[in-house]
């Protein structure tokens, strides 16, 4: 069995990181170059919305990107609050600029695919507002925790504000179901058949892989930096071979 | 194959700016965190070696102090 804290420990986590990411950025450039292709090349113009609807495929992976960030970064809050492990708090702050990046291209690549469907950028319906929100409690968790000098306060604080905030992510998904929104509904589910032709759900799945193992890389090269950052003063650090130029 | 030539392929049927808005945004977006994240873990690893360095040089200085 894998001793699981072994990596808890950021010395042993920043060496492993290193050699992990490069491994998903790899992948991310592999789905994204299969997602692209499919989403131009082979997906057909759709009878509705013309070539207008290939936003598509990176709109809907992206919102599914900047929820499911959210749920990881409560998920390392619950660890963190329960093991008091360092390394949770340090995931959760290299998760946070990728969620906010994730839900702000949501929004933009919505606006930009309501303003020919719907005949407007933006309107205050039930989806998009909760979708707001979250891109403001991804801003909130970054300024409250840098605001905050001492990194193990910043955490805790931190943690609070993903725990309580992902109280808003069934609402997002939920919310095409719960109110009449302008928002059309869920194009994918766990529980009917797809609502879409197959060549697109799978431009649209690529894509989101793609998405996803981007958001991995990034989280891992970033929280290396945010290792380093903290652990300055500890000894494994001046004997990293990077260190001996 | 859906585009008969680039140009065609290029306005998206009418939708290129709402489309290529979309696409561009979001890759640059992608690139630019990528290239901030390079940024911020190089200035790091530069800074400690110049703190490391220091600590260096002032223990073969003054080796009495050695903690």
């Amino acid at each position: 069995m894998i001793n699981w804290f072994k990596f808890a420990s950021p010395a042993s986590f920043y060496p492993l990181a290193g050699k992990l990411w490069p491994w998903f950025a790899a992948l991310a450039t592999a789905f994204c170059a299969a997602g692209l292709w499919i989403s131009f090349f082979v997906a057909p113009t759709d009878f509705q919305q013309g070539e207008g609807y290939r936003i598509i495929f990176i709109h809907v992976p992206a919102s599914w990107m900047s929820m499911f960030i959210y749920c990881v970064m409560a998920f390392w809050a619950v660890i963190g609050i329960t093991f008091n492990t360092r390394l949770s708090g340090m995931m959760c702050a290299a998760l946070a600029p990728t969620g906010a990046l994730f839900a702000f291209l949501s929004l933009w690549t919505g606006a930009l695919w309501g303003k020919p469907m719907w005949g407007t950028w933006w309107v205050w319906d039930a989806r998009l507002t909760s979708e707001l929100i979250l891109f403001f409690l991804y801003l909130g968790y970054i300024a409250l925790t840098s605001a905050i000098d001492d990194p193990r306060r910043a955490d805790k604080a931190g943690a609070i504000v993903a725990l309580v905030g992902v109280v808003n992510v069934p609402i997002i998904y939920f919310s095409v179901k719960w109110w009449n929104t302008l928002h059309q509904g869920a194009s994918v589910s766990l529980t009917k058949a797809p609502s879409m032709a197959t060549t697109m759900l799978w431009g649209m799945l690529l894509m989101a892989l793609a998405f996803w193992m981007y958001s991995i890389a990034m989280s891992l090269y970033r929280v290396r930096a945010i290792i380093l950052e903290r652990e300055h003063h500890a000894g494994w650090v001046a004997e990293l071979p990077e260190m001996q130029r | 194959m859906n585009w008969g030539s680039a140009s065609e392929f290029f306005a998206m049927g009418g939708y290129g700016l709402y489309v290529w808005g979309s696409f561009g945004v979001t890759f640059a977006a992608l690139l630019v965190e990528a290239l901030l994240a390079r940024n911020r873990l190089a200035d790091t690893r530069r800074l400690l070696r110049r703190e490391l360095a220091a600590d260096r040089e002032a223990l073969t200085e003054h080796p009495s102090r050695r903690p």
